[in-house]
């Protein structure tokens, strides 16, 4: 395995953290402690997902001449 | 004499020889860490219910550590991308800042590791107990027949708990932070001069205070001894070991992949890493 592939499946890796942390904060804020910063820190989170996902892209078709193995 | 597949795979195993070794080590790396979580979920589901400590970690100090390390595996990436695309100079200011972002990661975490040994729970005689931050130590220090004598007071700023809070567990579990989830406001934090003679136990939140604290600090002290031996790695190649590049661009492009292959399980180990011991 490349380490093109590793990175692949490190950014997928990343993006499931990003939407669990997301999760999880907001859940905070939600059931309990009210704070500004549990939901700030929850949307943040969501929206560093959604740029990892943007960032996979990108990475894929800039290194689509590099082999998977 | 010339070492074979240094650059060019071997057709049965389709690898060159330090990526071969790399994955090698890398599986060993999985089985010792593999081991460490294991622990810790069997420790954590054999205590007692509601009983583990929750909230002892600042969790966006951990989430900027998680990014900082995300960004190192991005960086690190890019620069074998970069040379193999022949642009070195290019490599050079990428890789730079994956080096940035190691130190930047081992300060963050020396940070929270200094909050948790200043951090202290003190029982006094009477059974109160106060939590929070060592101010000073006044008095005291000085040798006597080898041992070094107990200060005359300790101030900490904290909140104190009643007399019968640690044996209904409150002190001791669920913490500032889920008292004050619990109660929905901040609990007052003030300054008490404590003097020695009225302490039972005074002990910081190093990895002696309990169970969880244990296995955190082994499990962040060893990811970020790897953490600094990557580094390590990658400065060199990055630096002193760079000359290779122009004897021998071709292999010295798979010494950055074996380096960045580390670096990646080391990131990856955080990704673990942090979930568990932050939010769960």
């Amino acid at each position: 395995m490349s380490l093109k592939s590793f990175h692949v499946f490190f950014i997928v890796s990343a993006f499931l953290l990003s939407v669990f942390l997301g999760g999880w904060s907001l859940n905070e804020y939600v059931t309990g402690s009210k704070r500004l910063g549990d939901l700030i820190l929850g949307l943040i989170s969501l929206v560093g997902a959604l740029g990892l996902l943007v960032y996979g892209r990108y990475f894929l078709k800039k290194l689509k001449n590099i082999d998977y193995f | 004499m010339d070492i074979p597949y240094t650059v060019m795979p071997r057709r049965d195993t389709g690898l060159y020889n330090a990526k071969l070794g790399i994955w090698l080590f890398l599986a060993s790396e999985v089985m010792l860490f593999g081991a460490l979580f294991s622990s810790y979920i069997l420790l954590r589901v054999g205590s007692y219910p509601g009983v583990w400590p929750h909230g002892l970690l600042n969790v966006p100090v951990g989430t900027v550590n998680t990014l900082v390390l995300i960004c190192s595996s991005v960086t690190v990436v890019l620069g074998w991308a970069a040379l193999k695309a022949n642009q070195f100079a290019k490599y050079r200011k990428i890789q730079a800042i994956t080096l940035a972002c190691a130190g930047m990661f081992c300060c963050i975490k020396s940070y929270e590791y200094y909050d948790k040994f200043t951090h202290y729970e003190v029982i006094l005689k009477d059974g109160r107990v106060i939590d929070g931050h060592l101010v000073e130590k006044v008095g005291g220090g000085q040798l006597v027949d080898g041992r070094r004598q107990p200060p005359e007071a300790i101030v900490i700023h904290g909140v104190e708990f009643p007399a019968d809070a640690k044996a209904a567990g409150m002190a001791k579990v669920p913490l500032i932070h889920n008292l004050e989830k619990a109660s929905g406001h901040h609990l007052e934090h003030k300054e008490f001069r404590i003097p020695w003679s009225d302490t039972k136990k005074v002990q910081n939140y190093g990895p002696w205070h309990n169970t969880y604290l244990a296995i955190y600090f082994t499990m962040t002290g060893l990811h970020a001894l790897h953490v600094i031996g990557g580094a390590l790695v990658i400065g060199w190649i990055w630096g002193p070991g760079a000359a290779m590049w122009k004897s021998d661009p071709e292999r010295y492009t798979n010494r950055v992949e074996v380096s960045g292959l580390f670096w990646h399980f080391v990131d990856l180990v955080w990704i673990f890493l942090f979930p568990i011991l932050y939010l769960l």
